[in-house]
């Protein structure tokens, strides 16, 4: 199409391999390999193990999964309820007062996690809140840093939604309430699925707000990555991170099933 | 007047958990600890050593990393959509993939390529018997910019693939019949399609580079502070949280103001 002659085009192939394999294959597959080697001191690794996995499925490694999986699980679910709700309730509203609350959601993109985790922690740090030091602190960062994604899919499924399916329904007698529960929302599934995916994907992977705020006993996947390879484990960093990505990508995939499934109804 | 009543509890919430923290923050950077109010915090801060230089880092990363995800993106994504080769779709797939894995992954890699004692200097030091391999730039701003690069960069192919897939091929194929060159058509046929996509994409970038924290802190270095890495440490190492908010204002400010540009470009663009 651009590049007609066969020359070309393989030139521009290979230009294009040695881009893209060295600065996006070779990270995750590096990764990959240092999980399952004891010492990397030469052009390769060596002295193939399972031993940083039998480490990082087990006692507190294994909790800090757990903890990850939770956390993202809790504030995916509040970021998508208050989001779907924000959304849904400004797409009734006048043109200035939709605009308003679309920019009010799309706040925390733009200011820094850290930022969201020092205020975050400076305000529930007192009374009458105080949150400082519990599990609690962990999932509402989570849901505040999440809560834009999630808005910013469903506001923009909404705006596509034809809105003659719910004109009908209302024409023929339906409760706003009906329209919402049997029209609206099952036609905004599939969007909402997918913006659950995305924000269980971030939360899985916060480091920034998760620094500032994690108490001792609620250590999450991302955190313990950090601790280890500063200590200078970075092997057991490695096989910790392809359990994050796994765990990730896993969640990730049951989501588009149900995706799938849900869009043949 | 029902449908205000409707996002009155979402607003709430929103502005409970995160706009009153926010303001918070901002109260707390004109109150130093020695009670008062004044601008005492920011003079500290703005005369700072420390601060200006991590205001120039920060500054210049971004600009750098932002530029350098154009270049690459752009490119990359050219050869996707109009170069085609078997294989392309799980590329882009991949890319989608990508995106969902955290930042900080990335230099955990670099560890192992760049190191020193990573993959790239072991081959040095196999091949020529030296001690030391040449390759020590990971604790120094270079790491930080290739590692943004390398994760940001996904970030533009995505919106461009999707300008890419609105351009008729047969403008390429005219363009082409009447002896443009493939760097012609690039310059007059295809960038000024892209344009917005690249706007866009650049912006969003920009900010979530001046954002950036995973990638720092695990670069470890004590050499490359931005203000996202200052916010961290003054409230977290140095419990200074006057200055870190005073920091995190300033961050705030620049991020904000970028972030309300990139809507405008973006809503301009039809993004």
């Amino acid at each position: 199409m651009l590049v007609h002659s066969r020359k070309g085009k393989w030139a521009v192939w290979s230009l294009f391999l040695v881009l893209f394999l060295p600065l996006f294959a070779l990270p995750l597959l590096v990764i990959l390999a240092a999980s399952f080697s004891s010492h990397w001191s030469g052009a390769f690794p060596s002295g193939f193990t399972t031993g940083h996995y039998t480490a990082a499925t087990r006692g507190e490694s294994l909790q800090a999964l757990t903890t990850s999986l939770v956390t993202a699980l809790a504030a995916s679910l509040l970021a998508l309820a208050a989001g779907t709700w924000a959304a849904l309730a400004a797409a009734s509203l006048k043109k200035g007062g939709k605009r308003a609350v679309d920019a009010l959601f799309l706040l925390p993109v733009a200011v820094p996690s850290v930022v969201v985790g020092l205020a975050v922690l400076v305000a529930f740090s007192k009374p009458p809140m105080i949150l400082n030091g519990t599990r609690w602190i962990v999932v509402l960062a989570h849901a505040v840093l999440v809560t834009a994604f999630a808005h910013q899919s469903v506001s923009a499924a909404i705006q596509r939604l034809d809105p003659a399916y719910e004109q009908a329904a209302a024409s023929l007698g339906a409760r706003p309430s009906y329209v919402l529960w049997k029209v609206k929302l099952p036609l905004l599934l599939p969007s909402l699925n997918a913006a659950a995916g995305l924000c269980f994907a971030l939360s899985m992977g916060e480091l920034s707000a998760t620094m500032m705020l994690y108490p001792p006993d609620w250590t999450p996947l991302p955190v313990r990555i950090y601790a280890a390879t500063d200590r200078g484990s970075t092997f057991t960093g490695a096989a910790l991170a392809v359990v994050l990505m796994a765990a990730t990508l896993l969640v990730l995939l049951a989501v588009s099933r149900v995706r799938t499934r849900a869009s043949y109804r | 007047m029902p449908a205000l009543v409707w996002v009155l509890p979402p607003v709430v919430l929103l502005g409970v958990f995160f706009l009153y923290p926010l303001f918070l923050v901002v109260r707390q950077s004109v109150q130093p600890d020695t009670g008062g109010t004044s601008l005492q915090p920011y003079a500290d801060v703005f005369a700072s050593e420390a601060f200006r230089e991590a205001l120039g880092t920060t500054v210049w990363l971004a600009l750098g990393a932002t530029i350098g995800c154009l270049v690459l993106g752009f490119a990359l994504a050219l050869v996707i959509a109009f170069v085609p080769f078997p294989g392309g779709k799980a590329v882009a797939k991949f890319i989608d993939v990508f995106l969902s894995f955290p930042s900080f992954l990335i230099t955990l890699a670099l560890l192992f390529i760049y190191g020193t004692k990573g993959m790239a200097n072991g081959v040095w030091t196999d091949a020529t018997g030296a001690a030391d391999g040449p390759f020590q730039f990971l604790t120094t701003p270079w790491g930080v910019l290739l590692a943004e690069i390398t994760y940001f960069t996904p970030f533009v192919m995505r919106p461009l693939l999707a300008a890419f897939s609105q351009i008729d091929t047969a403008q390429l194929e005219v363009a082409a019949s009447l002896g443009a060159g493939p760097g012609r058509i690039v310059r007059r046929v295809i960038l000024p399609e892209a344009l917005p996509a690249l706007a866009a994409g650049g912006s969003l970038v920009l900010v979530m580079c001046l954002n950036e924290f995973g990638i720092v802190l695990f670069t470890g270095a004590k050499g490359v502070t931005t203000l996202p890495m200052l916010v961290y440490s003054e409230a977290m190492l140095e419990s200074d949280y006057p200055a870190a908010c005073v920091v995190a204002v300033v961050n705030i400010a620049i991020s904000v103001g970028l972030y309300g540009l990139y809507r405008v470009v973006s809503r301009r663009a039809g993004a």
